[in-house]
């Protein structure tokens, strides 16, 4: 099993009652409430965090990216993936990932990638997303176009890495005349892709149909089990059975050494009141052409506040109730999570530490506990129940490298 | 006054254009707005009382199918000047609605001796001198076209309590104007270059609260457009047709038959 820590690195130092005031946190919430002095106080403490969580025993780091709110201080990924290469020694870094659609040039995205796996010695796993439709409107990409341009983009970026240059690209939202990057992943064929995702199906189907890992961010366990389904259905199609090694799974965890202090510092994960990217207007979440076209009906409802946000809005009590968020003593955590992980069977796993103004020397005692205590208790719980990860089931980077699919191994000889 | 509308069906560029057609006389294009349109409006039924008014959907609007390559306004006016040479029709007046406005200056940047004479209401498609055109991407399916009424009293009385069905095209036509006009958005930065050579006599119609497209634009268009008239509309936002459809039908009657 694979277990990563997750912050996403809250920018949580400005006056709340103004984002109350306002009636939003992102997107639009004006920048003047960005304190940069504070910010890069965050900046140098969450650094210290990940050098501690590697220090603590965790597998992966995982990170991303938004842009236009308080709630994530990375808007470029691949910064802090590119500091943590060299200043970290063993942990994978996981990006989760790079929102291919907001990139104008993938050949440049890939060399930034490929320059992290090489720095960092092949440790990069190269998630991608099609990013949130808040973060189009912040980048000005076009949401209509969203899951044509992940898509296309994957294809450049995965020919840079499997195929020599140079060659020309005329694809239909992107043109290259020359793509010859000096500068390709140290990890052959390529560096683990993973895709995270919350809700949409076409996504979920398309990564089944590339063999990568989904990693399911934070859904509850019916949910969850709902986007396992249809993986697997769609894994079937295309000759392979899904096993533990093509699911992941962020879930929100908070441990300290006594509950009380972890359930008060848990109710930091709703500090934007309950949205994980920050109290927002529903059409900035779901732009025209953003969203699936069968999903129209039920998100124009919600935009005009006639129906229920369609992902649900439940309360921090409700949460903790469906294990979407998980709070205690490292022993009452080991326990919850052993039934989440039988209940979900997942390979590899986020734990989504700290949130909000959860204070410092509290995150750090946070990290360590998840590192020496509850991971270890996690990991031996996991190899009991056969889960394993990408790297232990030797899984094939990318479908058309399975060995176990005939139909595969005959058009290859 | 009942006016006998025909709907017919047109294979044009590779998908199905629906066009609303009523009335005899000399042939007016009416290219609705960034919204859509309604099948039947008030505006649309006077005016086929003296005229012979095509009401085509833009593709991917209303009942029209979407072409997936489209990329720009004059991708539209391209495939609405196709439906007018199938049509077999000649010296036709243009009248142009917000963003149909845009998609009929193309039509006449293109073809600058084609049309018999052009009314522009509200206009998208060229960069306002002062404010921005009204981004339809950060507001509420209600709130975008709610804002283009200066009387909320008008609003309600065209689309009364807004259906889901209603919502559902809204979000199909914006997600349209994305395909095809999102950055710059709503405006096209070549055309008031490429306007100087239209010989079709111009109206330019604003309401005088529009607030989806600064009236600051108005003087661009008259100086692209050589000898535009420009009539500005009082208490009016910026879909006139609909606030105010007498009096534009009266403006545009005025205008298509004066010499």
């Amino acid at each position: 099993m694979h277990l990563m820590y997750f912050t996403e690195q809250p920018m949580a130092a400005y006056d709340a009652q103004e984002g109350l005031k306002y009636g939003a946190t992102a997107l639009t919430f004006s920048n003047r409430h960005f304190n940069p002095a504070e910010a890069s106080r965050l900046y140098n403490e969450y650094l210290e965090e990940y050098v501690l969580a590697e220090e603590s025993g965790v597998d992966g780091i995982m990170l991303n990216e938004h842009h236009n709110a308080p709630f994530c201080m990375q808007p470029r990924t691949n910064m802090f993936g590119a500091i943590l290469a060299a200043v970290t020694k063993r942990v994978k870094i996981v990006f989760l990932g790079n929102p291919l659609p907001l990139s104008e040039n993938p050949v440049q995205l890939s060399e930034e990638i490929s320059m992290i796996d090489m720095i960092s010695k092949g440790r990069v796993v190269s998630g991608f997303v099609r990013g949130g439709g808040q973060e189009q409107l912040a980048n000005g990409v076009n949401p209509a176009f969203n899951r044509e341009r992940f898509v296309e983009a994957h294809d450049l970026i995965t020919k840079i890495w499997t195929e020599p240059g140079p060659f020309r690209w005329e694809g239909t939202h992107y043109q290259h005349r020359v793509v010859n990057p000096w500068a390709v992943p140290v990890q052959k064929p390529y560096p683990r892709v993973w895709i995270p995702g919350v809700l949409s199906k076409e996504t979920v189907i398309w990564t089944a149909q590339q063999r990568y890992p989904y990693i399911a961010l934070n859904t509850a366990i019916d949910a969850t089990r709902t986007i396992w389904d249809t993986y697997s259905k769609a894994a079937a199609d295309v000759g392979y059975t899904a096993g533990p090694e093509n699911f992941g799974y962020l879930i929100r965890v908070h441990v300290q050494d006594t509950e009380e202090k972890a359930l008060r510092n848990a109710r930091q994960f709703m500090w934007m009141q309950g949205e994980f990217t920050g109290l927002a207007h529903p059409v900035w979440a779901n732009p025209a052409g953003y969203f699936s076209p069968s999903g129209r009906r039920g998100f124009v409802e919600f935009a005009v506040g006639r129906a229920r946000n369609p992902r649900g809005q439940p309360t921090f009590e409700e949460q903790v109730r469906d294990t979407m968020i998980v709070a205690g003593t490292p022993d009452q955590v080991i326990e919850r999570l052993k039934h989440l992980i039988e209940q979900t069977r997942p390979g590899i796993m986020g734990l989504w530490g700290n949130d909000g103004t959860v204070p410092r020397e509290d995150r750090r005692r946070c990290i360590e506990l998840l590192g020496k205590e509850v991971m270890p208790a996690l990991r031996e719980h996991g190899a009991k129940l056969g889960l394993k990860d990408p790297w232990e089931a030797n899984a094939p980077v990318h479908l058309r490298y399975s060995t176990d699919i005939p139909t595969l191994r005959a058009a290859a000889e | 006054m009942s006016v006998a509308w025909t709907d017919t069906t047109h294979q044009i560029a590779g998908g199905k254009l629906h066009l609303s057609r009523a009335g005899s006389g000399r042939p007016l294009l009416i290219l609705h707005h960034d919204i859509g349109t309604a099948d039947r409006l008030p505006f649309y039924d006077t005016l086929a009382g003296s005229y012979d008014v095509l009401v085509p959907h833009h593709p991917g609007w209303g009942k029209s199918e979407r072409l997936a390559w489209m990329r720009h306004p004059r991708d539209i006016a391209a495939v609405h000047a196709w439906l007018l040479s199938e049509l077999g029709l000649a010296g036709v007046t243009l009248v142009g609605l917000g963003f149909g406005g845009w998609i009929a200056a193309e039509m006449a940047s293109q073809a600058p001796s084609a049309y018999r004479k052009l009314v522009l209401v509200g206009p998208m498609g060229i960069k306002p001198p002062e404010g921005f055109i009204y981004d339809q991407a950060i507001v509420s399916y209600i709130d975008y076209p709610a804002d283009g009424f200066h009387d909320k009293a008008a609003f309600a009385r065209v689309y009364g309590d807004v259906t889901t069905d209603q919502l559902e095209q809204w979000d199909l036509c914006r997600e349209m104007v994305f395909r095809t006009a999102w950055k710059p958005y709503m405006y096209s930065q070549a055309l008031p270059h490429l306007l100087g050579g239209v010989r079709s006599p111009a109206l330019v119609v604003w309401g005088d609260d529009d607030k989806h497209v600064p009236i600051s634009a108005a003087a661009v268009w008259q100086q692209a457009l050589p000898g535009a008239k420009l009539e500005t509309m009082a208490a009016c936002g910026h879909y006139v047709d609909m606030e105010k459809p007498d009096e534009l039908a009266r403006l545009v009657t005025n205008f298509v038959n004066a010499n």
